[in-house]
């Protein structure tokens, strides 16, 4: 039997649109639950005080420093070179065997999930290299983790810089070095500092290649070989371990605020950029 | 001076250009000279075929956490692939752009929130829902995949979107002319045309959903043992090798880091097919 299209066409935009609402009210749900129970629990004392008794009370002073220092070296070690990568794939040759192999191995490094990159790390920057559970192997390996998108967000923003002004620089002698320098990546810089900021945003929520290669200490750190606990790695202790739902729901709600920051931000730079391109 | 300074500069940028590649083929490196030796030692197929996974014993079988990744793998597709292809098509073909440029960031939002946090909701919100509606404890395959289901729409909405955007807009026209419906000239020529891509945000879904950790590690249950229901607790490889990671020593270390061969060769094959999916539907573009 045949059904009329103006039945189908009903039955698609209930069934499309209704995903979609589904898709949506399961994001705006997961945040509000986890704000509703966890914010109460946040104030001044609590992001500023030492856990104590495992972190069955107290706070999470310590989980701060180490959700801040691991991304911060991530990106310190991965912005550089992901920049260059990408300044060299898109200005400095042309579509050869070389570059595919480049950009295949940057996409298979992006699909690698994040308990293979806690193996390597552990194995490599922990054991081999000597450095210990400690900051400096959490950030090697998150930058790592995380070059792949550095590489693909800064091609973006070059490839959006017009071929004009290009062509206007080189036409008054500047070389292709100059011409990087001063042209293409001083206009790419917002699109790039979007990927930058994509990225730690994937830092501050990484927990799978953390734990493994810069432990779970409770102490401030005193140098970057020092093992350290971050944000994301105490939420996952306090939970799973049952030690406390109520600190678990407020370093939980500091996670996902911390997240939110970071990502709307990286969005509205973003949409900036685009705006003034257009 | 000048001259030497430019080419300095270009010899520099190809260096750096191969540290991805590197990165790469040094995880692979590590991963497999600390795994595969132990699996010549033992062998493959009885590493890969044997149920008795006893470390203490010196018994290293991962088949029930092999069949365990692939259930759970399958529901989070089952859950995930429907709808997120069907919410990629409605904001790509029935919502004004204005609109779809605000909702696909937000949806990407999901993709932001912690895996942690995804498994936390799991333990707090699903698993009661499961245990007290289908009994069970709870903690269960069913919980993983619908867990997993959610976690992997981002990947599945936005790159699904990109590859429907990409159709050329004369074959929509083309059908609308024919006096179709929307509805109509999707099925019948938006996905046709956008298939590769549809079906590379899909296995892009599948190989995150093969590889998520903490999550699954919170919401499975993971006891050792091969489902017989979807309300089975479970341990997937990955469950598996962070769990254990903490203590292991030994033959029992190696065992772990040669389950992450396993799921590394797993996850570059998955790859390899969402690229060349990727590029089929850019050469035909």
């Amino acid at each position: 039997m045949r059904i009329h299209p103006r039945y189908t066409q009903g039955g698609a935009v209930a069934v499309l649109g209704g995903a979609t609402i589904l898709t949506l009210m399961i994001l705006v749900f997961i945040i509000f639950f986890i704000l509703e129970k966890g914010l109460p629990v946040i104030n001044l004392n609590f992001l500023t005080s030492n856990p104590e008794d495992m972190g069955r009370a107290g706070g999470i002073f310590p989980t701060l420093i180490g959700t801040i220092l691991l991304p911060l070296l991530a990106i310190i070690i991965a912005t550089p070179l992901g920049i260059f990568t990408s300044v060299y794939l898109s200005e400095y040759t042309k579509e050869t065997k070389v570059t595919k192999v480049i950009r295949f191995g940057t996409d298979c490094l992006a699909g690698i999930p994040s308990i293979i990159f806690g193996l390597f790390g552990y194995i490599f920057f922990v054991i081999t290299l000597g450095f210990g559970w400690s900051i400096i192997s959490g950030g090697l390996t998150l930058a790592v983790m995380i070059l792949p998108t550095i590489i693909r967000t800064s091609e973006e923003a070059i490839k959006s810089v017009p071929k004009s002004y290009r062509e206007v620089s080189f036409s008054l002698g500047a070389t292709s070095w100059q011409t990087v320098k001063k042209v293409i990546l001083p206009n790419a810089l917002p699109g790039i500092v979007t990927g930058i900021m994509l990225s730690v945003g994937r830092s501050i929520g990484e927990t799978a290649a953390v734990i493994f290669t810069a432990g779970s200490s409770l102490r401030i750190p005193s140098s970057v070989f020092d093992s350290t606990r971050t944000m994301a790695v105490h939420f996952y202790i306090l939970a799973r371990e049952g030690i406390s739902a109520e600190n678990a729901y407020g370093t939980a709600a500091t996670l996902i605020i911390a997240v939110l920051i970071v990502n709307l931000s990286a969005y509205w730079l973003m949409n900036r950029f685009i705006a003034k391109r257009s | 001076m000048k001259l030497i300074s430019e080419k300095g500069v270009k010899r520099l940028l190809m260096i750096t250009a191969f540290s991805a590649i590197s990165a790469l083929l040094l995880i692979a490196l590590f991963i497999i000279n600390e795994g595969l030796p132990f699996i010549f030692k033992y062998g493959l197929k009885e590493f890969l075929f044997s149920s008795d996974w006893q470390p203490h014993l010196g018994k290293f079988g991962i088949y029930p956490m092999i069949v365990a990744s692939l259930w759970v793998t399958l529901g989070a597709m089952l859950v995930g692939a429907p709808l997120g292809v069907a919410g990629a098509l409605f904001l790509s073909e029935y919502v004004p752009k204005s609109v779809m440029n605000i909702i696909k960031p937000t949806i990407e939002l999901l993709a932001a929130i912690p895996s942690v946090v995804y498994g936390f909701i799991g333990v707090m919100v699903l698993a009661p829902i499961i245990r007290d509606n289908f009994g069970g404890p709870g903690l269960s395959l069913l919980a993983g995949s619908i867990i997993l289901g959610i976690m992997i729409l981002p990947t599945v909405i936005s790159i699904s979107i990109d590859s429907i955007l990409a159709v050329p807009r004369s074959y929509r026209e083309g059908s609308l002319a024919l006096g179709a419906t929307t509805w109509q000239t999707i099925h019948m020529v938006t996905i046709k045309a956008s298939k590769s891509g549809i079906i590379a945000s899909i296995i892009l879904g599948m190989g995150r959903a093969i590889g998520e950790t903490m999550a699954v590690i919170m919401v499975a249950g993971n006891s050792v043992n091969i489902p017989h229901s979807p309300l089975d607790s479970v341990r997937t490889l990955t469950a598996n090798i962070a769990l254990e990671m903490s203590y292991a020593t030994g033959l029992h270390r190696q065992a772990l880091f040669a389950t992450g061969v396993i799921l590394f060769i797993v996850i570059i094959i998955l790859n390899s097919i969402a690229s060349v999916a990727i590029r089929k539907r850019m050469v035909k573009k």
